[in-house]
């Protein structure tokens, strides 16, 4: 193809969304509504995986050694937990560490355990993290069999039902977008189709003067490309204007809240490349589509 | 040159509309092709530029079989045609100029040798003065002539006709029919289907006529040979 003809492509594209006026406006308007949509949903969902990611992070196994054990027995207990595979971190701590984060945690109350620093009756601790939350579980279950442990403590059943929460979550999350791109799809191809079978008589000329089928569909391919960044626009913006927005006041009046919204910059830049993309791909996948039954000779 | 041999042509739903036709054009030829409605003249047309297939049979326009033409070449097979229609088929939101650079910007012509070539021919069709014109603003004789004007911008050696005349008044028609003689005069075959008695009684050109898909009649220089 020679630089004129390309030229030729991007006028006419260009032109033709001019010339098909409301055709324009309402495939570009089908792009809008759908990412807006996928917008919202891509937002909730970043943030939810944000959310899931970071408490699944803060998950660790709390392995209480037995009293008796002497320092050579806490020593091969913790070569053995780093010796079962997925484990990532041994830290050690002391039972007077424990009592002092028992008795911070517990905030004003916490000053009656004050009373059991003479007497501490907790015990040492090994804290481990897996290397993948999901094998917390599997980890702290081979723990419990080893010596010198008197008891493993994870958030037995909490863990469980919030991995499968967030299991849950996420796969209806891929499954909603994965719909809601299908409707979208489904959508402006009907909306392209429409605007093509107005123009199948131009099409039929260009046939019969000798375009072959690569230069006819050009025009149709850069004509969709433009509708889906068209689309993307108002979404784009809306969405970052109100994430904006939402972000800065989350941050200031809730800020001491477990959930934290991810950071404005990259994410906003990144969903809006995603949505962007993902316009352009609705829109060329629909003109694409529905050119096609009309080069068939 | 179009040569075809015993050419078939069944439609899907059945209808027989060409029934062992074989005919020979000589490049430079000026053709008439008359018979009744339904008769099966534009199906004879359409198989010149691979508008359809033989169901069986053989075509060949200039050296190459249409019956064997994969559909990927059928671009460049239209490339050495030039069609006209009854109704035109212009691209009513392009200006007359446009619709006849149409033809060579498909076939990627820079567009030094576009304006000079479009500029000749509507020279030639006697429209330069209506270039900015769109078609809703010309009359059916000029909308015509643009039409003839995008056939043969690209110099193509054969031009295809089915009924030019039939949305025309008679005066018009002859002005019509006159730029043809032109065209035909520089060498190029024309091959026309029509209705038109007057005209084809007038000049007195080859006439193939066509009957239930068979050819019924074919005259050196003949004459319409039906009332209407
Ligand atoms: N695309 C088609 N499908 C089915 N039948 C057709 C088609 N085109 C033409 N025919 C039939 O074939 C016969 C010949 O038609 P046509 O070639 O258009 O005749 P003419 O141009 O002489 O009027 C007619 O009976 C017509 O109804
Ligand atoms: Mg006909």
């Amino acid at each position: 193809m020679t630089l004129n003809t390309f030229k030729r492509h991007v006028r006419e594209s260009v032109k033709s969304l001019g010339r098909n006026g409301w055709m324009t406006f309402a495939s570009a308007s089908a792009v809008t509504v759908t990412l807006l949509l996928v917008g919202v949903f891509f937002t909730v969902m970043f943030n939810i995986n944000y959310f899931a990611k970071k408490v699944e992070n803060d998950v660790e196994i709390r392995v209480h050694i037995e009293l008796t054990a002497d320092r050579q027995a806490k020593d091969a207990l913790r070569r053995q937990i780093e010796a079962i595979p997925n484990v990532k971190d041994v830290r050690y701590s002391s039972k007077d560490e424990e009592l002092k984060r028992l008795i911070k945690s517990m905030g004003e109350e916490g000053t009656a355990f004050r009373l059991f620093e003479q007497q501490n009756p907790l015990s040492d601790v090994y804290v481990v993290k897996a290397a993948r939350p999901q094998d917390t579980v599997k980890i702290a279950k081979q723990i419990e069999t080893l010596p010198s442990v008197h008891k493993v403590n994870y958030g037995q059943g909490t863990v469980e039902k919030l991995f499968n929460v967030l299991k849950v979550m996420r796969n209806v999350g891929l499954v909603l977008i994965a719909g809601l791109l299908f409707t979208a799809m489904f959508l402006i191809s009907n909306t392209i189709k429409i605007t093509i079978f107005a123009r199948r008589r131009e099409i039929e000329i260009m046939r019969l003067v000798g375009a072959t089928n690569g230069f006819i569909r050009w025009p149709f391919f850069l004509e969709g490309l433009w509708l889906g960044v068209l689309g993307s626009i108002v979404p784009i913006t809306a969405l970052a204007v109100v994430y904006y927005n939402v972000y800065h006041v989350y941050e200031h009046q809730f800020a001491l809240q477990l959930f934290e919204l991810l950071p404005f910059s990259p994410f906003i830049w990144q969903l809006s490349a995603l949505l962007l993309a993902i316009g352009a791909v609705i829109g060329v996948w629909g003109s694409v589509m529905s050119v096609r039954k009309f080069l068939k000779v | 040159m179009i040569e075809m041999q015993d050419v078939y042509k069944t439609y899907p739903n059945g209808v027989v509309a060409l029934n062992g036709v074989n005919v020979r054009i000589k490049q430079g030829e000026f053709v008439y092709v008359v018979g009744p409605s339904g008769a099966g003249k534009s199906t004879f047309i359409k198989m010149m530029y691979r508008e359809e297939k033989p169901t069986k049979g053989s075509i060949m326009v200039n050296g190459v079989n249409l019956a064997k033409l994969k559909d990927n070449k059928v671009p460049l097979l239209r490339r050495q045609i030039g069609i006209v229609f009854q109704d035109f088929k212009l691209l009513p939101k392009l200006n007359v100029y446009e619709n006849v650079a149409f033809a060579l910007e498909v076939i990627e012509e820079s567009p030094k040798a576009i304006r000079k070539k479009v500029m000749e021919v509507l020279d030639l069709v006697g429209l330069k003065h209506k270039v900015r014109s769109y078609p809703n603003e010309l009359s059916g004789g000029e909308q015509q002539r643009v039409s003839i004007a995008r056939s043969i911008v690209n110099s193509p050696k054969i031009v295809i006709a089915d009924e030019p005349t039939g949305n025309l008044d008679p005066e018009t028609s002859w002005g019509i029919m006159e730029l043809f003689e032109k065209i035909n005069e520089r060498g190029t075959t024309i091959v026309m289907a029509t209705h038109n008695k007057e005209i084809v009684n007038a000049t007195r050109r080859r006439v193939i006529a066509i009957e239930n898909g068979k050819i019924v009649r074919d005259e050196a220089r003949g004459e319409y040979g039906y009332d209407a």
